[in-house]
């Protein structure tokens, strides 16, 4: 079931199931292209798979948008362990929302892009980890591996290959850390999520100390497409280096919030004014928070770019995790900054010393600003901190943090100003006034 | 790979293996990088940042406690950039950590001090309320001030990976995470305070010292516990002639900074208020105070009678007492009281193993051996709970040097988790043996250490099996006291004289073993040194005259006639020999008044029989000792500067006469330690205490004990 009405704009390859009758169910999956892509590929050599993916320039849908094909070449051949397949769907990026719907709608797709890693691999144990919260589609994501158990997709000797593939799920306990690939391998393990030191990176020492492909739910998602249609089709969709679609997921002051499907490299602005039928209320558009909450914010002056990965990086930001916030002319950007700094706060995992400590200063003092109580010299804090922070964390949870709030400092920094001018100034007890 | 990878740090050309971190690298140049979650030999954190050094063609700063040195690689640990990362690490932590560094028991060696001391800024821009959660007891021993802790995960790596107890973990996130015991809310563990010494700041206090003084207020004395045979190096920490800690955290000594909860915490028996401080005489039947002049009279006087009627003496020494009170103990016993009845409970046949060797050098491993040997085979004990040093030294060569541990062992084991482990019943240890011959065959060299349960011909089938395997064996004689080994060496035995003579050396024939001085119905005198054999057996003898010398009115000197105060070891000056044959200085650390040392008490009962027994200052004696004791030529200047050098074995066969069955483990676990134990409020306070001594890790890690009350009769020594 869809959440929005779809729009024209959009270009649905991985979504189209989505309003089918019975989408979940894997003869909607079979009547409509489903288990072509894996028929295909079992007589593909890990190479020409690889390579049909580096065709395809598909890109990591998590956020980093790392190229899958060259992530897949790194895991090593013939090590004697046995390798996995896992597959984060631990969405827990604020202003992200497509892992659910594909796993809501579609979680055939999702099984058969992994049953293809799987093979490129040759893998015999996938895993499906699902973020705590979603615990309802743990029992649909369930069902339809059952489903694919009894068809002969999944278990032994998968379609005469004589390829055995068991694919389970598990779920998180509640952690924004566990959506960090080495954090999600400990939670996986059994351990505290907590993200391990890189290198070595877990294509070659993931799971269980094995060999591991670890890519997003909408990764894999997109792979059965790419091996119906070619490589080439799929990035001929997008624009160079940034194949494909994606789901854009929009929320904030928009008259039509919801998750599209559109080709990589659409305007950022179309996306507001076009797919989302304009900003809320007739109001004009202040920022929009581009890739979920970590990607620092874009002036409306700013909006005007393609919305893919190389494009948004060119502009200081991010595409991340697809997550494109609105924020209307009316928009506190202080409290923004503050809801959005609480919320690493309350996710740090305390490992490292910037972060842990870090968030929780900015939280203090952005609450604190937030109550009136602010003066000056906080605003250079801020933007300090974060500075302090950048680049000097374990895991990228701590630039998260410090990147959007250095981001609302520096383009809103006359907000912050102004926050001064309209709320009571702190003034100190007498007699705690230092003379 | 290149054999040596060439870079740079702070414009010194250096060299290091492939693989060396920055942080070691730079290090041994001389240029320190300052870290507190980086520990050497445990896992890498790379949790405080505050190695973060500047690394030319790398944007940002790099952590030197996980990069490894590339060629080539340029690195500057001086710049701005670098100090101002460092500073802001620095404020990041003291933000919630609380300023109460003029109460901490920390503060004057706290490490965070030092770092804000180097980087810190003099001034606080950090405003907002701290985060307070109130401090936790874990147990009698172990406090936990959350505020405090930098979460440097040291403690949780010293318990996991170092002792393999793994009692501490992480609980909450990010501001609020926190160290958390392994149940909950209290610690089951070794109760060693491993985690306490280890943190660099003041989140884990130990119960026996906290809020008692600052640490520049301490004397450190560097001495040997007296507990088990291990031979630990433990600092004490003495404030106006009282020890208020022991810990060793300048790591020297045969033991790193290890120390189980005997060495950190055992030491409190020393001011138990039911210490002896002066000498008693019955009189009237009852014990009665007097001074030293007249306990001294009363026994030479006994003494003097009785040896003019030639009667029957026996003397039983002690595991604890020095090298040089043992070898003036045996010369009274042999020269002034003309006896060979003498012997001290054997926990484990030294002289069999020595003679089984017929001296060949080699085949002691040291105590350092173990943490080489390439492979190691523990017979009949459970380390873990009778040799803490040993189990942790074998632990660190499997962790750290690949070592490979095999062990049989009669119950489950600590070693079972990374060892190769064989269930054996006592008696049919061989049988078993047979079955690991093979791969034990197939190590470049082995070191089999063996408890009690292997003793007279046992060993010398050991020892045959050893050689049968076609590779250098070593061995270790796994015994149970701080100077179990040198009380053999020093021949308190009937049958031996010091260096394992044979008593027809000095005229004499074998005497009485321990427990036929025991079970002797006409004894006329017997002399107790540091022992309580009446723990367990009654004396047989009713009119003997009993002269103890102890710590404590134990089982022994409640039935003696005369005892005399006795200085601890921890009171003393003198050497005592570990396990491994290792010798090693005691240094006098608190200033107890009233009793004396048994090296005074033993020279003073001479004079008083106006006998004249050599030297009587500590020095002259281990000088003799050195002269005449075959295998204690040591280097001096080693013993002296508080290293260890390990006593050498006879070169002749040894003319043994006594039975092995005298020779019988005393059981210890963890958390007792014979008749001292028994006056230590901590090591008795502790949940764990005395624990099974053959626990299941992995059902009940450990047994908890209701009650404090320990049993006398399974106690022995």
């Amino acid at each position: 079931m869809r959440y929005n009405e779809p729009s024209p704009l959009e270009q649905m390859i991985i979504s189209y199931r989505f309003d089918l009758p019975n989408p979940a169910s894997i003869d909607t999956y079979l009547a409509n292209d489903g288990y072509v892509a894996i028929k295909k590929v079992l007589g593909m050599t890990p190479e020409a798979i690889i390579d049909e993916l580096k065709v395809s320039s598909l890109r990591g849908r998590g956020g980093a948008g790392f190229p899958t094909g060259m992530k897949w070449s790194f895991v090593p051949r013939n090590t004697g362990k046995p390798t996995y397949v896992i597959c984060n769907s631990d969405e827990s990026e604020p202003g992200t929302c497509k892992d659910r719907l594909l796993m809501e709608n579609d979680p055939h797709q999702l099984i058969e892009g992994m049953l293809i890693a799987g093979w490129t691999i040759k893998s015999n144990k996938g895993y499906i980890f699902i973020r705590g919260e979603y615990r309802y589609l743990i029992d649909i994501v369930d069902r339809a591996i059952a489903e694919a158990y009894q068809r002969g997709y999944l278990g032994k000797n998968i379609l005469g290959s004589g390829w055995d593939f068991d694919l389970y799920t598990h779920t998180g306990a509640g952690a924004y850390e566990c959506g960090e690939e080495s954090a999600l391998l400990e939670s996986l393990e059994g351990k505290r999520g907590i993200p391990r030191l890189k290198p070595p990176f877990p294509a070659v020492v993931g799971a269980f100390q094995s060999p591991t492909i670890l890519n997003n739910c909408e990764t894999y998602s997109a792979i059965p497409w790419i091996f119906r249609n070619g490589g080439a089709a799929y990035a001929a969709l997008g624009t160079p280096k940034n194949g494909g679609t994606r789901l854009v997921c929009v929320s904030g002051h928009v008259n039509k919030p919801g998750v599209y499907e559109l080709p990589m490299g659409f305007n950022l602005l179309r996306i507001v004014n076009e797919v989302c039928g304009g900003v809320r209320n007739g109001k004009k558009l202040k920022a929009i928070i581009p890739g979920g909450s970590s990607s620092p914010v874009l002036r409306a002056d700013e909006c005007d770019i393609p919305y893919d990965f190389d494009s948004l990086a060119k502009a200081k930001t991010m595409a991340g995790s697809g997550g494109v916030v609105v924020l209307d002319e009316d928009t506190d950007i202080v409290a923004v900054a503050l809801r959005t700094i609480k919320f690493y706060a309350h996710e740090s995992c305390g490992w490292c010393i910037p972060c842990r400590e870090g968030t929780n200063w900015l939280k203090k003092i952005l609450s604190r600003y937030h109550e009136g109580f602010g003066d000056e010299s906080d605003i250079d804090l801020i933007a300090e901190l974060a500075n302090n922070m950048l680049g000097r964390t374990f895991c990228a949870l701590g630039d998260a943090a410090a990147m959007p709030t250095a981001g609302f400092v520096a383009k809103f920094r006359n907000e912050f100003e102004d926050y001064l001018k309209k709320s009571p100034r702190f003034q100190p007890a007498p007699e705690l006034a230092v003379v | 790979m290149a054999e040596v990878i060439n870079f740079t740090i702070d414009g010194q050309k250096l060299q290091a293996a492939p693989g060396t971190l920055v942080i070691n690298a730079a290090k041994q140049a001389g240029i320190s990088i300052p870290s507190f979650c980086y520990y050497d030999n445990l896992a890498l954190q790379a949790a405080c940042r505050m190695c973060l050094v500047e690394v030319e063609k790398t944007p940002k700063l790099q952590v030197a406690c996980t990069l490894p040195v590339a060629e080539g690689m340029v690195v500057h640990t001086d710049t701005p950039q670098v100090h101002q990362a460092r500073k802001s690490m620095v404020e990041f932590l003291l933000t919630n950590h609380p300023l109460d560094c003029p109460v901490c028991d920390k503060g004057g060696e706290c490490e965070l001090q030092d770092m804000a001391f180097r980087y810190g800024a003099g001034f606080s821009r950090f405003r907002e309320a701290k985060i307070h959660v109130d401090e936790k007891q874990w147990s009698p021993v172990v406090y936990y001030d959350a505020p405090r802790c930098i979460l440097c995960y040291r403690c949780v790596r010293i318990c996991g990976e170092g002792l393999g107890v793994s009692a501490l973990g992480i609980g909450n996130r990010g501001a609020m995470a926190e160290i958390v015991p392994n149940r909950g809310d209290h610690l089951e563990c070794d109760e060693c305070g491993a985690c306490i010494d280890i943190c660099p700041v003041g989140a884990l206090t130990s119960g026996a010292y906290r809020y008692k003084t600052r640490p520049w207020e301490m004397e450190h004395v560097g001495t040997v516990c007296t507990h088990c045979s291990n031979g630990c190096k433990t600092t004490l920490g003495v404030r106006n002639g009282r020890i208020i800690r022991a810990n060793n955290r300048d790591r020297s000594g045969v033991n790193g900074e290890f120390l189980c909860i005997k060495g950190r915490y055992g030491f409190d028996f020393y001011d138990h208020p039911d210490r002896l401080t002066t000498p008693l005489v019955r009189q009237g039947g009852e014990l009665k105070p007097v001074s030293w002049a007249q306990a001294l009279a009363v026994v030479a006087k006994r003494f003097t009678e009785i040896r003019a009627r030639n009667g029957k003496f026996a003397v039983i020494g002690s595991n604890h007492t020095t090298n040089e009170e043992n070898y003036q103990l045996q010369k009274f016993a042999r020269q002034v009281l003309r006896t060979s009845n003498i012997d001290h409970h054997r926990t484990g046949d030294v002289a069999t193993l020595l003679d089984a060797l017929q001296g060949r050098a080699s085949a002691l491993a040291s105590t350092a051996d173990l943490v080489n040997a390439k492979a190691a085979l523990v017979i009949d004990s459970d380390l873990a709970q009778e040799q803490p040093l040993l189990a942790f030294s074998l632990r660190f060569n499997w962790r750290i040097n690949q070592g490979h541990v095999y062990a049989v062992t009669p119950g489950p084991v600590r070693e079972d988790n990374y060892a190769t482990t064989v269930r054996a019943e006592p008696g049919r240890e061989f049988e078993q043996l047979q079955l690991l011959k093979d791969r034990l065959a197939a190590e470049p060299e082995l070191v089999i250490l063996f408890g009690a349960a292997i003793k007279g011909e046992d060993i010398r089938r050991l020892v045959a099996f050893g050689d049968s395997l076609g590779i250098p064996v070593k061995y270790v004689a796994l015994v149970d006291y701080s100077n179990s080994r040198g009380a053999s060496d020093m021949g308190l035995l009937p049958d031996l004289l010091p260096g394992y003579r044979p008593v027809s050396e000095a005229g004499l024939e074998p005497g009485l073993d321990y427990d036929q001085i025991l079970a002797a119905t006409d004894l006329n005198a017997l002399w107790v040194v540091g022992a309580n054999p009446l723990s367990r057996q009654p004396l047989a003898s009713q009119d003997a005259f009993v002269v103890v010398q102890d710590l404590f009115l134990t089982e022994t000197a409640q039935r003696a006639d005369v005892v005399l105060p006795a200085f601890c070891a921890y009171e003393k000056n003198g050497t005592v020999t570990n396990v491994c044959g290792d010798v090693q200085k005691l240094t006098r650390g608190p200033k107890t008044m009233g009793p004396k040392p048994d090296l005074d008490i033993i020279a003073l009962l001479a004079k008083e029989m106006r006998e004249d027994l050599g030297p009587t200052k500590v020095a002259d004696v281990f000088a003799e000792i050195r002269n005449r004791v075959h295998g204690y030529n040591l280097p001096l200047v080693v013993i002296e500067s508080g290293g260890a050098a390990q006593a050498v074995p006879p070169n002749d066969r040894i003319q043994i006469q006594s039975r092995p069955e005298v020779v019988r483990s005393a059981g210890n676990t963890l958390y007792t330690s014979g008749t001292l134990g028994r006056y230590s409020p901590m090591l008795n306070s502790v949940l764990e205490a005395p624990g099974a001594l053959y626990h299941d890790p992995h059902i009940a890690p450990f047994v908890a004990k209701g009650s404090v009350q320990v049993d006398t009769t399974e106690k022995y020594g």
